[in-house]
C-alpha cells in the first residue's frame, strides 16, 4: 500500500467518526450493509474505469452501457424466457464487445478516447430508450429467478454478495495491474505510449485490452444493478455513472494523464464517495445538495493531494542540497 | 580589442557540501568568440545561470560596463544585453515567427482591446530576417521550421532585445553538417558587428574554427585559458579530463564475417523514389553518416518495423524478413537505441530495473507475473557492467546524467541478445566520459559477433568509431568510405551529395 492510499484510509475513517459521532445509525448493521452494498456495485465498474484511466484514456459511456444491458438483461429473461445464465453470458459478451469497439476505434482509426465513448454515452442510451419506447422495464410480479436473485442480492453474514464479488474483482485485478507482465505494459503505455512501443510492447493491443476489461467489470456491475433496482427507467438508470467512477479513480490517486494509480486506491475511492452519500442523508443535509458535497470533497482531496505533493518535492530538495 | 563591458571576478558559487564554481573569472569584450567547454558536470551551466541572473554567486564580483556588483537579477542581464538561445529550444510551435521574435512586446492597437499590430509587427521583424539573410519569412510557421531554422530565430530574438552577448549551450548538436557550417558563418557576422558570442559545445573542432579563445572548465575550474594559438582539439579534450585522449578508435578483434543485415532496394516513407541498398557484416560498426533529413532516421525506423517498408527486402542473416512493428524487429534480435531518448528509449518516470527488463518482461515472469528478484538482479548487473551511476537500480532514470540514461536504453538491449543493433546518434548531449564507455561497449559488442548500425552526425565520432562508413544524401547512398579514406573532407562531399567523388571514394 503506497503513501497515497494510507492517507486516503485515513481521511475515510475520519469521516466515519465523525458521522458516527454525530448520528451514531451509520455504524447501524442496516446502514453498513446497504453502504457496502453500494460500494459494491459502484466499485466493480470504477475499477474497470481505472484500467482505462491508466492507459491516460477514458470511458464515459459506463452509465449507458450500465442502462442498456440492464433492459436488454431484464427484457431477455421477461419477454423472451431465456435462461438467466445465457442471458447474463450474453451481457458479458456484449459489454466487452462495446470496449472493444471503442478500443478499436481509439487504436485503429487515431480518434480521441473522449470522443469515441461520448458518442457511446450518446448511442447506448439512445438505444435504450428506444428499444423500451422509455418505458420501464422490470420483472412483472410474482417473476422470480431464485438462485441469480441470491447471487446478486444475496448476503453472506450480512455482508453483501455485491460487495464480495467486487472484493473479488478487487484481489484479481489487484494481481493483474500490480504484478502481471501485462499490467506493467498498463503502466508503460499511460506514462510514454511510444517508449513502450519502441520497447516492443503491442501498446494498440493493451490499449484495446483496457477498454474491454472496463467492458466486462461494467456489464458485470450493470446485472448486479438490473437485480438490485429490479425495475430499470432508461433515461435515468445510471445516469452520471461513469463521472462517480472517474471520481473514485482520481480521489483515489489516478492521475487522468496516465501510468498512475491503484487498485487499492481506486476501491478506496468508490468506498469514499459512498460513506459520503450517506453522510448527506444521515446528517440531514438537503439531498440536492448531495453532488456538491461530493464534489467539494473531490476538489479539497485533490488540492490537499497536490499541495501535499509540492511540499514533499520542496522538502526532498532541500535535503538533497543540505 | 574593445574593452571588455563584462566581466566576472573570482565568482565561487557553493551549494551545501558541493563547490559549483570555484573563483571563476571571465571578461567578455564586444565581438568576441569565447567558446566554453568542460564535462557535463564542470560548472558550465551554473556560470550561465549565474550570467542570466537566476542564479546568485556565492562571492566575487561582476562588472557590467563598470559598475560592480555582487550579482545579476534576470532583468538586469537582459538589460545588460545578455541573451540565451538554449540547447532546448523555447518556441511556440502554433505561432509564426516574427510572433514568436516579439512574443510578450507585440506592437498593439485599439486601446484598452490590446489588439496586435500584425502590419507593424511583420514590418519590425523583416529588418532582422534581412540582416541574418535566413532562408524563412516572419510570416513562416515555427511548426514548418527545421531545427537549424528555429536556432536562427532564436538568434533573430536575441538580437531584437539588443543583445550584446548570445551565449549559445550546445548549439549545434542537432544540427545539420551545412545547418552548423551556417551558424558559424551567422557567428562570424555577429562578431563583426560587435555582438559577442559565447559558445558552448562538446563539438571541438566547431571551437577551434570559431572561437577566438577558448576557457576549459573542469570540477568548477577554470582549467585552461587557451587563445586562438592554442586552439587545439588534443589541448582541449587534455585540459577538459586533466589527460591525453588517445584516438577513439578501437580496432576491431577480428576481421568482419558475413552479412548480418541486407537491404536491398529498400524503399522508406519519406524517400518513395530513393530505394536503398547497404549491408552490415558480423563483427562491424558501420558508420551512417549524412545531413540531418538525409534520411538516416528514417531508415533506421523502417528497419525497425515503426515506419512501413514501402519496396524493396531486408535480409537477416541471409533470410528474408518481414518487420511491421518493433515488437516483430525486436524477437528477430533487430534492436533500436533511438534519437530521442528522453522520448522514445525511456521511461523516464520508471526505475532504471524497470526500464532494462521492458522489452524482455516475460523472460523475467512465470505464469505472467513478473518475478521482482530476477528483474533487479539482472538490472544490478548490467549497472555494474555498464558502470551506471546511480544509488541502486531502484532509482528512477529520470533523475540520471543523459551519459547514464543512454546506458539504461543500451542495457535494455544487452540484457538480450542483439543480432543487429541500430544506434541513432548514441552519443548526442553526453559527456565526454560516458562517451568513451559507449565507445568501448559497442565495439565489444562488435567483437562478440553483433552488427553494428550507427548512424552519427558528430563527424569526430563517425570517423573515430566507426569501421566503414556509408553516407547518405537525400534519401540516397552516396558512398560508402573504407578506413584508409576516412577523413572530414571524403565524408562531407558524400554528404552534401558529390556524386563524382563516390567512384573514387568505392575505387
Amino acid at each position: 500500500m503506497i503513501k497515497k492510499d494510507i492517507g486516503l484510509l485515513i481521511l475515510i475513517l475520519v469521516v466515519g467518526t465523525v458521522v458516527a459521532l454525530i448520528n451514531p445509525l451509520f455504524l447501524s448493521p442496516i446502514n453498513l450493509g446497504n453502504t457496502a452494498n453500494l460500494v459494491g456495485l459502484f466499485g466493480l465498474f470504477a475499477i474497470g474505469q481505472a484500467f482505462v484511466i491508466i492507459t491516460g484514456g477514458i470511458e464515459l459511456s459506463v452509465g449507458s452501457i450500465i442502462a442498456l444491458l440492464g433492459v436488454l438483461f431484464v427484457d431477455l429473461m421477461v419477454t423472451y424466457e431465456l435462461a438467466w445464465p445465457a442471458a447474463l453470458l450474453l451481457m458479458l459478451v456484449l459489454g466487452m464487445l462495446f470496449g472493444l469497439i471503442h478500443g478499436l476505434l481509439i487504436t485503429r482509426m487515431n480518434l480521441q478516447p473522449f470522443i469515441v465513448t461520448l458518442c457511446g454515452l450518446l448511442i447506448y442510451r439512445g438505444v435504450a430508450r428506444f428499444y423500451t419506447a422509455d418505458a420501464t422495464a422490470g420483472f412483472g410480479f410474482g417473476v422470480s429467478f431464485p438462485t441469480l436473485e441470491w447471487l446478486t442480492t444475496g448476503r453472506l453474514y450480512g455482508v453483501p454478495h455485491a460487495f464480495i464479488a467486487m472484493l473479488v474483482v478487487a484481489a484479481i485485478m489487484w494481481v493483474v495491474l500490480h504484478r502481471s507482465v501485462f499490467g506493467r505494459y498498463l503502466y508503460a503505455v499511460g506514462k510514454n505510449e511510444e517508449a513502450a512501443r519502441y520497447s516492443g510492447i503491442p501498446t494498440k493491443q493493451v490499449i484495446v485490452a483496457s477498454y474491454v476489461i472496463c467492458g466486462l467489470l461494467t456489464a458485470i456491475a450493470a446485472i448486479f444493478f438490473a437485480m438490485y433496482t429490479r425495475s430499470i427507467s432508461p433515461s435515468s438508470h445510471g445516469n452520471f455513472y461513469e463521472l462517480y467512477a472517474i471520481a473514485a479513480a482520481v480521489l483515489g490517486g489516478f492521475s487522468l494523464r496516465g501510468g498512475e494509480g491503484s487498485v487499492v486506491g481506486v476501491v478506496l475511492g468508490a468506498i469514499l464517495l459512498q460513506v459520503l452519500q450517506n453522510l448527506v442523508n444521515l446528517l440531514g443535509i438537503p439531498s440536492s445538495l448531495n453532488f456538491a458535497v461530493m464534489g467539494s470533497v473531490i476538489l479539497i482531496g485533490v488540492l490537499a493531494d497536490t499541495q501535499f505533493a509540492a511540499y514533499r518535492k520542496r522538502r526532498a530538495v532541500k535535503r538533497s542540497v543540505g | 580589442m574593445a574593452d571588455p563591458f563584462l566581466q566576472l571576478t573570482d565568482i565561487t558559487k557553493t551549494y551545501p557540501g558541493v563547490t559549483a564554481l570555484s573563483k571563476v573569472s571571465l571578461s567578455v569584450a564586444p565581438g568576441e568568440v569565447i567558446g566554453l567547454v568542460g564535462e557535463n558536470g564542470a560548472g558550465k551551466s551554473t556560470l550561465m545561470k549565474i550570467l542570466g541572473g537566476v542564479v546568485e554567486p556565492s562571492s566575487g564580483q561582476i562588472l557590467v560596463d563598470g559598475a560592480a556588483r555582487a550579482a545579476l537579477t534576470v532583468p538586469d542581464a537582459i538589460l545588460a544585453g545578455i541573451a540565451f538561445v538554449h540547447q532546448e529550444l523555447n518556441l511556440f510551435d502554433n505561432l509564426d515567427a516574427a510572433a514568436n521574435v516579439f512574443i510578450g512586446r507585440e506592437p498593439l492597437y485599439g486601446g484598452p482591446l490590446r489588439l496586435i499590430d500584425r502590419k507593424a509587427l511583420y514590418a519590425q521583424a523583416r529588418p532582422y530576417f534581412e540582416l541574418l539573410d535566413v532562408d524563412f519569412k516572419p510570416e513562416t510557421m515555427v511548426s514548418e521550421l527545421s531545427i537549424g531554422q528555429r536556432q536562427l530565430l532564436e538568434i533573430i530574438k536575441a538580437l531584437s532585445l539588443d543583445a550584446r552577448l548570445i551565449i549559445m549551450d550546445e548549439p549545434t548538436s542537432s544540427l545539420t553538417l551545412s545547418e552548423t557550417d551556417r551558424l558559424l558563418g551567422i557567428i562570424a557576422d555577429l562578431k563583426a558587428k560587435g555582438v559577442s558570442v559565447i559558445f558552448i559545445s562538446h563539438r571541438l573542432n566547431e571551437l577551434t574554427e570559431c572561437a577566438d579563445r577558448v576557457i576549459v572548465l573542469r570540477d568548477g575550474h577554470v582549467v585552461g585559458h587557451l587563445d586562438k594559438a592554442h586552439v587545439t582539439h588534443g589541448e582541449m579534450i587534455r585540459l577538459m579530463i586533466g589527460r591525453d585522449l588517445k584516438s577513439l578508435y578501437l580496432p576491431p578483434a577480428s576481421p568482419p564475417g558475413a552479412n548480418v543485415l541486407e537491404i536491398a532496394e529498400a524503399r522508406t516513407e519519406t524517400y518513395p523514389d530513393h530505394p536503398i541498398s547497404l549491408q552490415v557484416r558480423r563483427g562491424e560498426i558501420l558508420g551512417l553518416a549524412g545531413l540531418i533529413g538525409a534520411g538516416r532516421t528514417e531508415l533506421a525506423r523502417t528497419i525497425f518495423g515503426i515506419d512501413r517498408l514501402l519496396g524493396g527486402t531486408i535480409l537477416l542473416d541471409g533470410a528474408q524478413v518481414e518487420i511491421r512493428t518493433p515488437r516483430e524487429a525486436i524477437a528477430l534480435g533487430v534492436f533500436l537505441v533511438p534519437e530521442d531518448r528522453k522520448r522514445s528509449g525511456l521511461l523516464l518516470e520508471m526505475s532504471i530495473a524497470e526500464n532494462i527488463s521492458l522489452p524482455d518482461l516475460l523472460a523475467y515472469a512465470s505464469n505472467g507475473l513478473v518475478q521482482d528478484g530476477r528483474v533487479t538482479a539482472n538490472a544490478e548487473a548490467q549497472r555494474q557492467r555498464l558502470h551506471i551511476r546511480a544509488p541502486n537500480v531502484g532509482t528512477e532514470t529520470g533523475s540520471l546524467s543523459g551519459g547514464n540514461q543512454q546506458k539504461v536504453v543500451l542495457a535494455k538491449w544487452l540484457s538480450m541478445k542483439p543480432r543487429l543493433l541500430i544506434c541513432d546518434e548514441p552519443t548526442r548531449g553526453i559527456d565526454v566520459g560516458a562517451k568513451t564507455d559507449i565507445y568501448r561497449m559497442l565495439r565489444d559488442l562488435a567483437d562478440a559477433g553483433v552488427a553494428i548500425l550507427m548512424i552519427s552526425s558528430d563527424m569526430e565520432e563517425v570517423i573515430g568509431v566507426s569501421d566503414r562508413i556509408a553516407v547518405m544524401h537525400e534519401g540516397r547512398i552516396s558512398g560508402f568510405l573504407e578506413r584508409a579514406n576516412f577523413n572530414e573532407h571524403n565524408v562531407l562531399q558524400l554528404a552534401c551529395g558529390h556524386r563524382n567523388f563516390q567512384e573514387m571514394a568505392t575505387a
